[in-house]
């Protein structure tokens, strides 16, 4: 058994009773267990040395001064529900979960009625059980608190949902579970953000995420999920759908900065007519390592899904993707496509990225694609035929290249969060940050 | 304000000349029609000017207002005010036609030491340029030239002209494959932009483009160089005989 393990598993969980189970369960499948090495095909790309190294196993310590750290995750304009966790735990200061629609539940684990805490044990881990990978058992011997929501039948939820996890440095690297159960009833609507972020400079948290949503026929999810804590921070999460007749799916997923960051995205097309948009932009840096391991299963027929997900590598980070298709017998009509592209910003840069499709059905349109380029010629030229310097030209193509995607996010306040955050990385240079911002300020005002 | 001489010119990659001596002599405020038949290098003389990768010039010179043109890096060469309208504009999706003409504008504006243009001033001329080609306001806010057709690339660019304000204008085949309503829209943004002080070089294959702008010139480029010369007329001589008649009174 690994050191992390070792010392991940004589951790105490100060849940609530109700909880135990789960702890006792998860701890029990770890024990006698390694982490996955690169001889494992699925993290056949991604070393988790530093999880081991950093060992990341200690407890989070609560927080004081909350609320000094607003500015870490407040999204301007953005008017929503929220829940906020400080190095995992609740903070009620910082949340605003007042106001919400008849027939909807939004609810801390830690504060969960007797009535509530049936209803989650009832659906917890439905979904995440499937793939009994050892991060989900890790998680479940960890976990202390969460977020359930659920809508009710024909209940739209017209603000978002916003669920922060926020880390902050403690003394010694820490870990934490985070974990989040949805549940949509018919017809039901919402939009769900998860974001995770930290304060300045040199993280030591490892999150270990697991997110379900159970979205029943004709409901609508919007999901978003970011990836935004800072350096040294790893995250290895899991997000797992389930989609049921008519049921759609618009997914968001973006990762920057950190260590290690991968994702397991699992999303089952389970009723007729479904339909999954699955976007996601990834750009690792310096010597980070970003990875999304994607599934969609088609396991009905008439069921659509779109996939697209782009990364800008750079210096000497990686970046991994997975992407699998998988059409099950009697999945007749399906529409599935994924399409993969990777710009590579420097040559000591890495993509290792392989796109997956398995069909057992013979009536179906199915594409996949992946590419691997630099910056196209022509399109330089065309700038710079018209006076922009080589420089920002570079940084509008690479900005475009990933504006495209994130102009698929329905919630505007959102796409203005995330823009500066990505002109900074593109520019280098705050001149040219500015000026890649202000054309988008300016764009608002166009029409 | 622009003078080649003897120039010569070859494609890196096939090693070919293209370009065999080619002259030429472009005052301010002047409108040069090149004509000739297709694989003469007019397109390459572009290129050359505007300075694409890809090409190598082998001898001669060209001089556009006292400075050693081929000196000077694309951007360089944009700066100075040497515009050239693509025959082929390329797609940049993700990067708006908005963002993309503030970029060039404010690019062109501090190398002559002037500030950004503020987004009122500038959302208003790009207003009125969109509105002189006829193209909808939508297209600002869409990807550059993203999905737009043949007609709406060319009028993009011409758009494009009108908010640069170039001193020397190059247009590649703009007319090639237009109807006539955008051929008219296209000849009367370049008709607008004429001035004692600017220039024009309209490469094109068709002489219907020179009943919409009075050329000064017409020359005929043919094997690589300027094998005739002479007023409006001879476009139109070109139209009735064709070029073989040229090919073998140079012979």
């Amino acid at each position: 058994m690994s050191d992390f393990l070792h010392k991940a598993l004589l951790r105490e969980p100060q849940a609530q009773s109700w909880l135990a189970p789960y702890n006792a369960r998860g701890r029990e499948a770890c024990r006698g267990r390694t982490l996955p090495n690169f001889r494992v095909e699925e993290w056949k790309y991604t070393s988790l040395r530093a999880l081991e190294e950093g060992s990341y196993a200690a407890s989070p310590q609560a927080v004081s001064n909350v609320e000094s750290l607003r500015r870490y995750f407040d999204i301007p304009e953005l008017d929503a529900h929220r829940l906020v966790f400080v190095n995992g735990r609740y903070s009620p200061e910082l949340s605003r979960a007042d106001g919400l629609p008849e027939g909807v539940t939004l609810v801390p684990f830690s504060a969960a009625s007797a009535d509530q805490t049936s209803e989650i044990c009832e659906h917890l881990g439905c979904l995440a059980v499937e793939r009994t990978q050892l991060f989900t058992d890790l998680n479940e011997s960890w976990l202390e608190e969460g977020v359930f929501l659920r809508v009710d039948r024909n209940v739209r939820v017209v603000k978002p949902i916003q669920i922060t996890w926020l880390g902050v440095p403690q003394a010694e690297s820490f870990g934490m579970a985070q974990r989040l159960l949805v549940i949509l009833d018919e017809s039901a609507a919402v939009t769900v953000l998860e974001q995770f972020v930290s304060s300045d400079g040199t993280q030591n948290s490892f999150t270990n995420g697991v997110s379900e949503f159970v979205v029943g026929d004709n409901a609508r999810l919007q999901h978003c999920r970011l990836l935004l804590e800072d350096a040294g921070a790893v995250h290895i999460g899991a997000v797992h759908i389930s989609l049921g007749r008519h049921a759609s799916l618009e997914g968001f997923h973006m990762a920057l900065s950190g260590l290690i960051k991968r994702s397991d995205i699992e999303v089952h097309l389970r009723g007729e007519g479904a339909h999954c948009e699955l976007n996601g932009v990834y750009l690792p840096r310096n010597r980070e390592v970003i990875d999304y391991h994607t599934c969609v299963q088609h396991e009905a027929p008439h069921c659509t899904s779109e996939e697209t997900f782009r990364g800008i590598v750079g210096d000497e980070a990686r970046a991994v993707f997975n992407g699998r298709i998988h059409i099950h017998r009697g999945a007749q009509k399906t529409s599935a496509h994924l399409s993969n592209r990777n710009l590579l910003t420097s040559d000591r840069a890495e993509v290792d990225t392989k796109p997956e499709l398995e069909i057992y059905a013979d009536d179906v349109q199915c594409s996949h694609g992946a590419t691997v380029a630099q910056l196209d010629a022509s399109q330089m030229h065309y700038l710079r035929s018209r006076g922009v310097s080589e420089q920002e030209a570079r940084a509008l193509l690479s900005f475009g290249f990933i504006n495209e995607i994130l102009n698929r996010i329905h919630r505007e306040p959102v796409q203005n969060y995330l823009r500066p955050k990505l002109a900074a990385l593109f520019a280098g240079d705050t001149d040219l940050e500015k000026h890649l911002l202000g054309e988008h300020l300016l764009e608002r005002h166009l029409l | 304000m622009l003078s080649i001489d003897n120039l010569h010119a070859r494609i890196e990659a096939e090693d070919k000349a293209i370009l065999k001596g080619l002259s030429l002599k472009v005052n301010a405020g002047e409108v040069h029609a090149i004509m000739g038949p297709n694989g003469s290098g007019k397109s390459t003389l572009g290129h050359i000017l505007a300075g694409r990768d890809g090409y190598q010039v082998t001898a001669g010179s060209v001089s556009f207002l006292g400075q050693n043109l081929l000196d000077l890096n694309t951007e360089e060469r944009a700066c100075a005010g040497v515009f050239l309208a693509f025959q082929y504009p390329v797609e940049i999706p993700g990067v708006s036609n908005m963002e993309f003409l503030k970029a060039a504008v404010d690019a062109q504006r501090k190398h002559q030491g002037l500030e950004p243009v503020d987004a009122v001033t500038f959302l208003k001329q790009a207003r009125e340029a969109s509105k002189a080609v006829n193209l909808d306001q939508a297209f600002l806010k869409r990807g550059v030239n993203e999905g737009f057709s043949g007609g709406e690339k060319k009028r993009n660019e011409i758009m494009q002209m009108m908010m640069l304000q170039p001193k020397l204008a190059i247009l590649d085949e703009t007319d090639s494959g237009l109807d006539i309503d955008a051929l008219q829209v296209v000849a009367s943004g370049v008709n607008s932009l004429r001035s004692p002080d600017r220039s024009f070089i309209l490469v094109t294959h068709y002489q219907r483009l020179l009943d919409y702008i009075e050329p000064d010139y017409v020359h005929v480029l043919a094997g690589g160089r300027i094998v005739k010369s002479g007023d409006k007329t001879l476009a139109l001589e070109l139209e009735e005989r064709g070029y073989g008649w040229l090919e073998t009174e140079v012979a």
